[in-house]
């Protein structure tokens, strides 16, 4: 009777290490993270067409995988195709210390709550705030230190390329 | 039997919690915000060797650390503007924290894009100007602050406007002179200046106007020189139309302004009518020899 309490339990157990583990690859699988873009009223003195805003969002949400990509892999050739200027050089930066100390970073984004903010006259550069839901984890020599759900306030500025837009100022505030 | 799958359940979730969160700071003293580059420090609890992380996208530290003291990083150690997870790990604990570094409030550079470089004279708000406020560290100085715009040319009174920032972003449209010339454009904060040229030049020719004389068998064709409507000569290259129909018959030169002024011959048809255009202008129009 004993034995066969014990059994129950060890299945018991088994059932829910399972289940705590494929809920947390589920949560750390999932790359889809929830956007919600402000409704854009005025960007200043130019007139923001969907299109540019749909691209504009889109080329963001993607420099944010490429810089989780970047940071975690410790590949500051990841951040390429989506950053320019001062916002690629201190995100190397980040990179090159990381590898330095041997940790990395892992920040996957949960949600953003974005508004366009400014479009310049020539429409040479676009300004967006975003309330971002993140988590980062913490790796040092491959242990993981620590997890922390951050929400922060970023501030980021676009520049066209030839194909799409690049995030060239990358900076969070206090919210 | 419940009351030991509650319990389980919840051993298990702090287990597995427990790998993923940890607790926030309990004796971790970690100032609210820093300005970039200035020195601050941060107060721990306990006893030990730990080792304190300072993570954020913008820059990353590491420091080994005597649990329990005062943790001090020198001025220009985090002088990168962003929000920093701080984690402190213990031999058993774990804490952790965050807090903002805020770009220096005084601005030492400027981003300053003005367009066009080239436009006609007399546009209203032809010209652009944006101005990005940065720190010493290359941070977008977020806190407003106040950038003057000055654009003064060759004649008139300078035009001037003052912005405050909006998200360390400032921008105004300013108006073209009516004389032709190169202006200065510049964006200022505080002692921080940026400068560009803008080269204003002259509209479309406004009138046009043509005097013929005979010479021999040709006729010789100049137009009086070509001005936009203020009074500023239209550019050397210019092209100026002269057309000729006579008898059904049709002959068109096109020759480039020199000096201001295009000249050219055609030959004399009797009762020929002659005209002359450039651009979207018309000028006079001639009969010659009318019977």
């Amino acid at each position: 009777m004993r034995k066969k309490a014990g059994q129950s339990g060890a299945i018991w157990k088994l059932f829910l290490v399972v289940c705590a583990v494929f809920a947390t690859l589920f949560v750390w699988g999932s790359n889809q993270a929830a956007v919600h873009v402000e409704p854009t009223n005025s960007v200043g003195p130019r007139t923001l067409e969907k299109q540019t805003e749909t691209a504009v969002v889109r080329d963001y949400l993607k420099a944010w995988h490429s810089m989780s990509g970047a940071l975690d892999q410790n590949r500051a050739d990841l951040l390429n195709a989506d950053f320019v200027g001062t916002a690629k050089e201190k995100l190397t930066d980040t990179i090159r210390e990381q590898a330095k100390l041997g940790i990395h970073t892992h920040y996957r984004d949960g949600a953003h709550d974005i508004q366009l903010v400014f479009y310049s006259p020539e429409g040479l550069s676009i300004q967006l705030v975003d309330t971002v839901e993140y988590d980062v984890q913490l790796l040092d020599h491959e242990k993981l230190q620590a997890t922390q759900h951050v929400r922060a306030r970023y501030v980021a500025v676009l520049t066209p390329t030839e194909v799409q837009w690049k995030v060239r100022v990358f900076q969070a505030e206090p919210e | 039997m419940r009351f030991r799958l509650t319990l389980l359940l919840g051993g298990l979730i702090v287990l597995v919690a427990g790998q993923f969160t940890v607790a926030q700071s309990g004796g971790l003293q970690l100032p609210k915000a820093v300005e970039a580059g200035s020195a601050f420090t941060i107060q721990t609890s306990g006893s030990g060797q730990a080792v304190l992380y300072i993570v954020g996208p913008a820059q990353v530290l590491r420091r080994d650390v005597q649990l329990g003291e005062t943790t001090s990083f020198a001025a220009g150690e985090l002088h990168n503007a962003g929000h920093y997870v701080v984690v402190l790990v213990g031999g058993s604990s774990t804490e952790t924290g965050a807090f903002d570094v805020t770009a220096v409030h005084q601005p030492t550079a400027l981003s300053f894009i003005a367009k066009p470089s080239r436009l006609p004279v007399d546009l209203h708000d032809g010209i652009s100007g944006v101005a990005y406020v940065f720190d010493t560290f290359q941070n977008l100085v977020l806190q407003p602050t106040q950038v003057s715009f000055q654009l003064s040319g060759v004649a008139g009174a300078p035009q001037m406007r003052t912005v405050m920032t909006h998200n360390g972003v400032a921008w105004t449209k300013m108006d073209s002179a009516s004389k032709e010339g190169a202006a200065q454009f510049t964006a200022q904060d505080g002692s921080v200046a940026d400068k560009r040229v803008i080269q204003q030049v002259p509209g479309d020719p406004c009138r046009l106007k043509m005097n013929i004389r005979r010479s021999g068998q040709r006729l010789e064709l100049e137009t009086e020189p070509v001005r936009d409507c203020n009074g500023n000569a239209v550019p050397d290259g210019t092209i100026v139309t002269f057309t000729e129909m006579y008898d059904g018959g049709e002959a068109t030169v096109d020759v480039p302004l020199k000096r201001g002024i295009a000249k050219t011959e055609m030959p004399a048809h009797s009762g020929a009518t002659i005209s002359v255009a450039t651009g979207v202008v018309l000028g006079n129009e001639i009969r010659w020899g009318k019977e």
